[in-house]
């Protein structure tokens, strides 16, 4: 949009989401947010430069010098040792960061849509389509997560188990109980800002429907998404590895995934094998870690009780100019900033 | 010797912008039963001075110097700024209590008032339930709640706004402090409710020789309750004199413009009455006729609904103000409501442009919205706070097809907002960016961007500070003349209405109890609600008001005698 005078602009670097929150944290939280940012990042290193990182192919049994052999120990030829199955973990390990992150992208993308289309019809309409559509999210908030993405992964994947085929189901049946979270939230947060002064004034004026709900509703109660988004991501993580866990997951031939490598380490862990359960497991804790560190401090600091401020020395400071001079001069352009500066602090949202 | 002595303090808060100093080096005293008004608009650090007498800053802040509190039972002090949190147990409750603004968040309203009576005392050493129950039941009885042997077992719903307040004032009495810090304490309160409680605040310093330190914007309530005053003005203390010397000789220049900008009654009569001779000869078309309105809420399932106006009969003409006031709950904001098609109207008539709201579809209305502007109460919430000030005042004529995008209306933009005087560039502000007075003015800007025939403003000063209260009115005031459209004025202050309207209506439990012009209704009030309404207003004069309490007194001693009678 075009706008013809120019105003005292945010620097970019300070309106980007996670670059914004990183500069305003202190202490602690910006600890949490620092580690968690450095996990996902690598997270995602690993996932998009798999091919050229990973020593060997997911599916990989032998090289040039023969097979690698199975539940091999660490060495320098195979860094985290191989599986039961002879695979090599570290690139199993390594390849599982690819599928995770598909996973991830691909349940958040199909629920996200659906879910905050749903909560802002439902919450601004109201009525019965309300009633109805909450009952049936609360229906399916009631069953239990994984036992639901197992009849979704049996219903979508129907015996096949090439690597889209496998994702889309985890993902799928992931995204089925992800819809109900993200209904409930933009649902809550639209009936919340409906009755905010602003949407009356909107109504006032005699917009539509549809251009109070787009325009004026849905910006503003998406913006604790982000949140949402990166909670959900790690929830996504431990379902594809719980799916994989109980053997509905991906087969070994079409992709590395990390709940089914676990499974298959079942067995080797009570004879002293620990390499092929260790580095999966490390893998998954790690991931969902950073990840859940990330939402977290992003969350801490969307909410100015929680957020760490930098402490000040006693009485430091300028006095803050919240004050107008009565009976001054108001139509001076460039003299009124000085005057009144925003704030009596009733609305810091 | 002095009850707190205030010695260079300062305070700051670290914010997200860094440190921000609220206070800045105030030195201030306060003699055994005094009152000592603190005044200043908000951010002026009024609060924030008397937060610190009881140790009451969030962790954010730090402050220096000394504030001494001397112990309600003999000699010694305790210096809040440097003793710990276990000093600051003992000092609070015994030596100074609080009395907060909103009676009905400062209780907890799962326990009993006697129960959170008893709590400050079981604070302060052993006490058994009999003797709690009998020292709150006693400190009930002291505060005038009537009945106290059985009110002392109920719970805060059970009160009304004024009683909730008479109990946290007990609570704060309960320990017998010599100072209590009052922040605020009539704010949330009706004008009526508001007089008893400050005759309440005055006899508790006759009677216990309490020393009250009051925080407070309206500078009628100091006129009727302080001893002395100290006028705060961005973190510093301007001036400080006897209440009787700052009103009839204020020296700073921030105090004779505070004072100047404080609204009173009996000030527009003259303007409204020069309106009325132009008007007179050109007869206008009425835009809202009410006959017999009702405006029903509907109860939940099984339970018979709210009935907020009864029966209401009105009229706005083209070009006129009419100014409608009421307490809170009189049904003042349901009718602005209804006009606007934001409420449905249940019964009786109402004609709005034409079109009768009774049951009206908002297909049927939507043609008419362009004719009608709305200001919103709170001016933090009535923008949307992702959009800029020009996009939201671009609003309405994108909805309308005046304009394709706010691009395209940012002509009409800016000379709407030069029209409520904001400069151009504030158009790509966000609203958050603006000082609520400022925001109020886009509002306004906003409301008029279709050049209505009828504007309805509820509230639209409240919550504005006085300073900036008289500008936005005097502004309104000026466009009203200028661009001529008819106006609802909403308002809760019969001093603000006065100013602007050509009729005065006043509004009571849902009854439309009286309505003329502004010398009539305001000059020779008939309805006793009105009378009372007029008398209970405290005007910014020391000895006026005094005069006004004695008349209050006498007319609600007639009251209750024709009460009796009756």
């Amino acid at each position: 949009m075009a706008i013809t005078a120019s105003a005292p602009k945010r620097r970019l670097v300070d309106r980007l989401p996670v670059v914004h929150q990183l500069r305003q944290s202190v202490g602690l939280q910006r600890g949490m947010l620092v580690a968690g940012l450095i996990i996902t990042t690598i997270f995602v290193i690993l996932a998009i430069f798999a091919p050229l990182i990973a020593p060997y192919g997911f599916a990989q049994l032998r090289d040039a010098s023969g097979a690698f052999g199975a539940q091999q120990p660490p060495s320098a030829a195979h860094w985290f040792g191989t599986t039961v199955g002879g695979y090599d973990v570290l690139s199993r390990v390594i390849w599982g960061t690819q599928t995770a992150l598909l996973v991830i992208i691909i349940a958040v993308v199909l629920s996200i849509f659906a879910g905050v289309l749903l909560g802002l019809v439902s919450g601004y309409i109201g009525g019965w389509l309300d009633r109805v559509l909450v009952v049936v999210a609360d229906a399916v908030y009631a069953f239990p997560s994984l036992l639901l993405a197992i009849v979704a992964a049996i219903v979508i994947s129907g015996g096949q188990s090439n690597q889209i085929a496998g994702v889309f189901a985890a993902a799928i049946s992931i995204t089925v109980v992800f819809i109900p979270q993200y209904f409930r939230v933009i649902r809550a947060e639209t009936v919340r800002i409906k009755a905010e002064a602003f949407v009356e004034s909107a109504r006032v004026i005699g917009a539509s429907n549809s251009r109070i709900m787009f325009v004026h509703v849905f910006r503003n109660a998406t913006r604790t998404l982000p949140l949402i988004f990166t909670l959900n991501a790690s929830e996504a993580i431990l379902t594809l590895a719980g799916l994989g866990f109980l053997g509905f997951g991906i087969e070994p031939s079409s992709a590395a995934e990390w709940g089914y490598d676990l499974n298959k380490a079942l067995s080797d862990v009570t004879s002293g094998i620990w390499w092929t359960a260790l580095y999966p497991g490390l893998a998954i804790v790690f991931v969902v870690l950073g990840i859940t560190l990330v939402g977290e401090s992003l969350n801490d600091l969307a909410d100015p009780r929680l957020r760490g401020r930098r402490s000040v020395g006693a009485a430091s400071g300028e006095v803050a100019q919240t004050s107008v001079v009565p009976g001054g001069v108001i139509d001076v352009p460039g003299g009124m900033g000085t005057l009144e500066e925003p704030g009596d602090g009733g609305s810091d949202r | 010797m002095s009850v707190v002595d205030i010695k260079d303090l300062s305070v700051s808060f670290s914010t997200d912008a860094g440190a921000v100093r609220a206070v800045d080096g105030v030195s201030l005293t306060v003699e055994r039963g005094e009152v000592l008004a603190i005044v200043g608009e908000s951010g002026s650090g009024k609060t924030v001075t008397a937060k610190t007498i009881l140790g009451l800053l969030p962790e954010t802040a730090t402050s220096s110097g000394a504030v001494l509190l001397s112990h309600a039972g003999g000699e010694g002090s305790t210096d809040i700024v440097a003793v710990g949190r276990k000093g600051l147990r003992e000092v609070r409750g015994t030596d100074v209590a609080m009395v907060f603004q909103e009676p009905s968040t400062a209780l907890n309203p799962v326990y009993t008032v006697g129960w959170q009576i008893a709590e400050g005392l079981r604070a302060h050493g052993k006490v058994s339930r009999r003797q709690g129950r009998a020292l709150a039941i006693e400190i009930l009885r002291k505060v005038g709640i009537p009945d106290p042997e059985k009110r002392v077992d109920y719970y805060p719903h059970q009160f009304s706004g004024g009683q909730k307040q008479r109990v946290v004032i007990a609570m704060a009495l309960v320990l017998n402090p010599g100072l209590i810090v009052a922040d605020e304490p009539t704010t949330a309160l009706d004008v009526t409710v508001q007089a008893e409680i400050l005759d309440l605040l005055r006899q508790v310093r006759d009677e216990f020789g309490t020393a009250i330190v009051l925080i407070t914007h309206n500078m009628g309530v100091v006129a009727d309750l302080a001893d002395r005053v100290a006028v705060m003005y961005q973190g510093k203390v301007v001036e400080q004199a006897d209440t009787r010397t700052l009103f009839t000789s204020p020296q700073a220049e921030y105090t004779k413009k505070l004072l100047a900008a404080v609204p009173y009654v009996g000030q527009g009569v003259a303007g409204a009455a020069v309106r009325a001779a132009e008007r007179a000869g050109t007869a206008s078309e009425a835009l809202v006729t009410a006959d017999g309105l009702m405006i029903e809420y509907p109860g939940r399932l099984g339970r018979a609904g709210f009935r907020a106006v009864n029966g209401v009969s009105f009229e706005i003409r083209a070009g006129e103000v009419l100014g409608l006031v009421g307490e809170s709950g009189s049904g003042k904001t349901t009718i602005g409501r209804a006009i606007a098609g934001l409420t449905q109207a249940t019964g009786g008539s109402l004609k709005v442009l034409g079109t009768e709201m009774v049951g009206v579809r908002e297909r049927d209305f939507k043609p008419h919205r362009v004719d009608i502007g709305f200001v919103f109460q709170d001016p933090g919430s009535s923008f949307n706070p992702l959009l800029t000030i020009a996009q939201c005042v671009a609003e309405p004529l994108i909805v309308h097809g005046r304009a394709d995008s706010a691009a395209d209306a940012r002509g009409r933009v800016d000379e709407l907002l030069e029209a409520v005087q904001l400069p151009r560039a504030f158009g790509d502000r966000y609203p958050h960016e603006l000082s609520g007075g400022q925001r109020q003015r886009a509002s306004l800007a906003r409301s008029l961007a279709l050049d209505p025939k009828l504007l309805i403003a509820d509230e639209p000063t409240s919550a504005l500070d006085v300073s900036v209260q008289a500008r936005v009115l005097e502004l309104f005031r000026d466009l009203q003349k200028e661009l001529g459209f008819a106006a609802l004025f909403i308002s809760h202050d019969l001093a603000v209405v006065d100013i602007l309207a050509d009729r005065i209506a006043v509004l009571y439990h849902g009854d439309l109890v009286e309505q003329g012009t502004g010398a009539e209704v305001l000059g020779a009030p008939q309805h006793p609600y009105t009378r009372r309404l007029l008398a209970s207003l405290p005007v910014p004069d020391p000895v006026v008001q005094a005069e006004r309490r004695e008349a209050l007194r006498a007319l609600r001693a007639e009251e209750s005698l024709s009460g009796r009678s009756q």
